[in-house]
């Protein structure tokens, strides 16, 4: 269900009122970020991919379902923005894995383990990552997750145990 | 679904604390038995203390506090861009119209030369065509491109 003062911020939006959205953006933002930043490592790509999002909602939110929750829908438009992103990027540039890497590791505190972490990380497959950053930086519930990614929560559970088998994996060095 | 498939969910329930009690009986009777269910029980807790304690560093407030200008200058830049791109193909199809109409009733100019500038003309027409076309069936086929997939 959509929250209430989001519902009446969309109606105000819906007619013509742009300042109306301030109140959803403001209220997402930091969550929109965190959520960018966790697909492309980086803080400023994270900045323009989840306003992006914020802008392409914005045009499609003629087409938003005011009985469902906002935040899952932005969700699966940033989601794409950033996917997008990083195939646009992989096409454009050859990254080196160490620079890609380099920039990823800014953003995770605990610098003696942060970039082995962030490296295990993602180095994983797109949707094992996904469920993985979800789970532990945004720290949501598997039922949750499966909102969000509007998938069943046996296949968000799936992910995760793989996420977590190939992390332990990787990570031998730090946890075993 | 396999039995081991189902202990696999069972598990990250169960590591999670999201597991009823009924299934918290049955994965721990499961674990009497498996000692590959264990260690891995084990790791996945000990790679769980790990992850808890990271988090993401935090940016400056000042991101927060411009945040929202960025997006409403966005939304309005896009307008612009529209407006502008709409007024653009207008005077662009017009002027080519008039160029092309002057051209042909020009006696001063060559029929060949004529022949020349329209063909180059006819195609460009056709590259624009062709281009638009390609860009709306990617955009229809690629799931990446929509911007919301359900």
């Amino acid at each position: 269900m959509c929250n209430e003062t989001d519902r009446e911020a969309i109606i105000r939006i819906r007619r013509g009122d742009k300042e109306a959205y301030k109140t959803i953006v403001v209220r997402y933002m930091k969550k929109a970020f965190y959520t960018a930043l966790g697909f492309s490592g980086n803080f400023d790509d994270a900045l323009d991919l989840s306003q992006e999002a914020f802008v392409r909602a914005y045009k499609a939110l003629s087409r938003f379902d005011t009985t469902k929750p906002f935040f899952p829908w932005y969700y699966r438009i940033l989601r794409n923005v950033c996917l997008n992103f990083q195939r646009k990027k992989t096409r454009l540039q050859e990254v080196p894995i160490e620079t890609v890497k380099e920039s990823a590791s800014q953003f995770s505190e605990k610098e003696s383990f942060s970039r082995e972490i962030w490296d295990a990380i993602s180095e994983l497959g797109a949707n094992e990552r996904e469920v993985t950053v979800l789970k532990y930086f945004e720290g949501y519930t598997c039922k949750e997750i499966a909102r969000v990614l509007d998938c069943p929560i046996g296949t968000v559970m799936s992910r995760l145990y793989y996420a977590r088998k190939q992390l332990k994996e990787k990570l031998k060095r730090i946890v075993l | 679904m396999t039995s081991h498939e189902k202990y696999k969910i069972l598990m990250m329930k169960y590591l999670d604390e999201e597991i009823t009690r009924d299934e918290k009986l049955e994965f721990e009777e499961h674990l009497r038995t498996c000692s590959e269910c264990r260690e891995e029980v084990k790791d996945f807790r000990k790679l769980k203390e790990v992850m808890k304690d990271m988090r993401y560093k935090r940016p400056s407030d000042e991101i927060w506090k411009r945040y929202w200008s960025s997006v409403y200058n966005r939304i309005e830049r896009g307008l612009g861009w529209i407006f502008t791109s709409i007024g653009a193909i207008i005077l662009l199809i017009y002027g080519g119209f008039k160029g092309v109409e002057g051209l042909i009733k020009d006696p001063g100019v060559a029929l060949i030369a004529k022949v020349g500038i329209l063909a180059g003309i006819a195609g460009l027409a056709v590259l624009f065509v062709s281009v638009l076309r390609e860009r709306i069936f990617i955009s229809k086929t690629d799931k990446y491109s929509k911007e919301v997939e359900k």
